[in-house]
């Protein structure tokens, strides 16, 4: 348990994936208590495989990105085949303030765990519903993962160069998702919180990814335009590219905003012809000749190290910042100092790294309090515990495969 | 009216960037009271981005701003003046949330930090979104969006997959970016107010924009310490994976198969030939020897399709194949107008617009259009003399001196 704002809220998870487990453990972090149901029977497979990473797992409780998912939560094991399993969970819901589940539209019905059964057990009952397309509509029985909502949500076609294929996104893609669930459920509870009402929502993962694009969407609502890939390219700043440095595949970004500032940067790189030159003279010109500006500038960076340069612009109060990757970040110094990333001893896995909460709250702190849960670890704690079922018939259920 | 789930809640917004815009937008059209700042005369800058309607630059024709500004009350008000600032203060006494994107130490040069102003209002919950967080050795850096991008660690592994690595990594395409900040931020924000609904006590909340990205590439960003590796862009890294873009008839769909079971499934669509039958085929492990040979084949199976034939026909058979869309496909997707993602909106300028509402569908508390983005200092009046009792005569020298 931490001191997060979220202390004493309860919340039931039947997700597997990223984007829902992901979405409970933002709130896991905030001081919820967070009971993730599962079952070997259909196994969560972020617990086997980490997706972009390229990699799989040989048992459920080795996945670094399943514990970089499921932080703070507690993990009980039901197989919802079964249907004394169902009236467990049926339990449980009744004992939280809010369920979130990812499953495919229709499954939670017909097991018997839908808004509609699981309302009149908890009338006020928050239940949030993350599909793909959303529970109605002519696709709403389709299938996505991460690579999916980004091309449905235009993302894909938009990320990348003009003259190459769209981009194949993952990772980032389901956590937006996530976050909006997310703050979509809290939004549901300050409802509750002033009237004591629950409610249902219906969250689509495609939409949560096209309403972040909504730019471009009303680009061609008000003037029938569609965009196409543009690089790092603005639509008025220029420079505002990556540029080369010294080493194999460094690059420097740089955005500048102001012909002030390009007067600085032009200071900066000892070039007083630069600065003269009619070509860049104004945000109008550096936009236009941008190809020839961007050659410059790169002939400059190619010459230093990327940290070099930031520094070099940052202190003439320029926005350049290097493009890292993950053994980068570790390496940041600022990110170091604000201890971005922690180490978490898990049973299993050893150390293994996680990013912190991406918040930090005077009052009540955000905190990693636990590991994710191994699978079923939390069966007495949760069945027990809190659902009050004796420990024999715990054991029985568990010899049924029930509780499995 | 339909009730809302933020009804009573009061925010103030003194933000110049989108992430912070767009998080007080989510509360503003779940029915949170939202009066937004922005500097008198030249406006927000959201204002000078497109989208323009009928491409003409204009501070009341953005569909950028419109999307960003959607329920708000707009004032505007200049607080590095004495009498700014004590308008400013008489704002904050009366509310329940600030966000502010200044850089750190600004509010407080102006008399108005946080520790001034929770004398004046010991509930507020200030939020403070900056580019590299409150603390740490690049607090005072300067970034665009394109920079936090590159310095999160998201931009140096796009676009996927890179076919030439001595091109640039980009950010992520299609909208202007921070979004994401603002989705994150919200989290906190609203977990914050529950807090205070509990206990009557507001607090601080430090958000840093390189944070949030971070946090959304937790996965990515662990690699090198997790898996011993930093994912980058290139086509080598992405090689080893069955599925990606592929081109058909007219564009391009994503496929993905995760699961075994989906892969059996594609090759039951193909009719199951006869490479697939080779015991290397059949190993999931083995097959991603051959990923570049079965990606060809799968994509001279898709070519001769249209997007929507191939992604129904796929997903009849459960494969999470999906069309890669661009705005006008969003527009103009079945799916999208059946969930009523699009609403119609009427602008005093713009008149008629096809508005994204959001991602999600509350059963009681449902988005909602109270007012369309407030015009350049449209609720001056209101704000100022009727609820803060400021003279009207007091009002024309207050807008003669800039301050409003």
């Amino acid at each position: 348990m931490t001191n997060g704002p979220l202390q004493g809220i309860r919340i039931t998870e039947f997700t597997s994936a990223w984007a829902g487990p992901y979405a409970t453990c933002l709130l896991a972090l905030l001081g919820a208590e967070v009971i993730k149901v599962e079952s070997r029977k259909r196994i969560d497979h972020s617990r086997f495989i980490a997706f972009s990473m390229g990699k799989t797992f040989t048992g459920p409780d080795e996945s670094s990105v399943f514990d970089n998912l499921n932080l703070n939560k507690k993990g009980v094991c039901l197989n919802l085949s079964q249907p004394e399993a169902v009236e467990i969970a049926k339990k449980l819901a009744a004992k939280s303030d809010i369920v979130i589940e990812n499953m495919r539209p229709g499954v939670m019905p017909r097991l018997g765990l839908g808004y509609d059964v699981l309302a009149t057990l908890k009338e006020d009952l928050i239940y949030l519903s993350s599909s793909s397309c959303g529970q109605i509509g002519p696709d709403r029985e389709f299938i996505g993962y991460a690579p999916n909502f980004a091309s449905i949500g235009g993302l894909s076609h938009d990320t990348g160069y003009p003259d190459w294929p769209p981009s194949n996104l993952m990772g980032f893609i389901d956590l937006k998702s996530a976050t909006t669930a997310a703050y979509a459920m809290l939004m549901a509870l300050i409802h509750h919180q002033k009237t004591g009402e629950g409610q249902y929502i219906d969250l689509a993962s495609q939409e949560t990814v096209a309403i972040l694009n909504s730019d471009m969407l009303l680009d061609y609502i008000l003037n029938q335009r569609v965009n196409l890939r543009k690089g790092n390219k603005d639509e008025i700043m220029s420079p505002h590219n990556c540029y080369p440095c010294k080493e194999d595949d460094r690059w420097i970004s740089i955005a500048v905003s102001t012909d002030e500032e390009w007067q600085s940067m032009c200071r900066v790189m000892g070039n007083t012809e630069l600065a003269d030159d009619k070509r860049f003279a104004d945000v109008y010109n550096r936009w236009i000749n941008q190809e020839a500006l961007d050659e410059t500038i790169g002939r400059w960076t190619e010459t230093l190290d990327d940290y070099e340069v930031m520094i070099l612009l940052q202190e003439a109060g320029i926005a350049a910042a290097p493009s890292l990757n993950s053994e980068r970040l570790f390496a940041d110094p600022h990110i170091q100092a604000r201890e971005v990333f922690r180490s978490i001893n898990h049973p299993v896995i050893g150390k293994n790294w996680v990013v912190a909460p991406p918040w930090r709250l005077s009052e009540t702190p955000a905190a990693i309090t636990h590991q994710s849960p191994l699978l079923g670890e939390h069966n007495h704690e949760v069945l027990n515990g809190l659902l009050g079922i004796p420990e024999e018939e715990i054991e029985k259920l568990q010899a049924e495969k029930v509780v499995y | 009216m339909e009730q809302t789930a933020l009804d009573g809640v009061k925010v103030l917004e003194f933000c110049s960037r989108i992430g912070g815009a767009y998080c007080t937008k989510l509360m503003a059209d779940m029915g949170a009271e939202v009066i937004k700042i922005e500097p008198p005369a030249r406006g927000d800058d959201a204002r000078r981005r497109g989208p323009f309607q009928g491409d003409t630059p204009h501070p009341e024709k953005s569909g950028h701003f419109l999307f960003l500004n959607s329920n708000k009350l707009g004032v505007t008000l200049d607080p590095r003046s004495p009498a700014g600032a004590r308008l400013f203060k008489s704002l904050v006494e009366d509310i329940d949330i600030l966000v502010v994107d200044t850089p750190p130490g600004m509010m407080e040069k102006f008399g108005l930090g946080y520790d001034s102003l929770k004398k004046l209002n010991p509930g507020l919950i200030m939020t403070a979104i900056t580019a590299f967080g409150m603390t740490g050795p690049y607090k005072d850096y300067r970034a665009a969006h394109l920079n936090i991008s590159h310095v999160s660690g998201q931009g140096y592994m796009l676009p996927i997959p890179s076919p030439d690595m001595s091109r640039p990594p980009v950010m992520p395409g299609g909208s202007k970016g921070g979004y994401d900040i603002g989705i994150t931020a919200l989290v906190a924000v609203l977990a914050a107010d529950y807090w205070k609904g509990v206990s009557g006590k507001g607090q601080f909340l430090d958000i840093s924009r390189q944070e949030a990205l971070m946090a959304m590439q937790r996965i990515e960003a662990t690699g090198f310490r997790n898996a011993g590796r930093s994912v980058d862009r290139s086509a080598e890294t992405h090689r080893r994976r069955i599925g990606g873009m592929m081109a058909c008839k007219d564009g391009y769909i994503t496929v993905i198969v995760p699961q075994e079971h989906q892969w059996n499934s594609l090759l039951e669509l193909m009719g199951n030939p006869e490479w697939s039958q080779e015991p290397d085929c059949q190993d999931p492990n083995k097959r991603l020897d051959q990923a570049d040979e079965i990606n060809q084949r799968i994509a001279d199976f898709i070519k001769d399709y249209t997007r929507r034939e191939i992604v129904k026909l796929g997903q009849s058979f459960s494969i999470p194949f999906s069309p890669v869309n661009t705005a006008q496909d969003i527009v103009e997707s079945e799916q999208f107008n059946a969930v009523g993602f699009f609403k119609s909106i009427t602008h005093p300028v713009m008149g008629e617009v096809k508005f994204p509402s959001a991602p999600y569908r509350f059963s009681k508390t449902p988005w909602s259009i109270r007012r369309t983005a407030p015009l350049l200092g449209e609720h001056n009046e209101i704000i100022f003399c009727d609820r803060l009792g400021v003279s009207r005569e007091e009002l024309i020298r207050l807008r003669q001196s800039d301050i409003i």
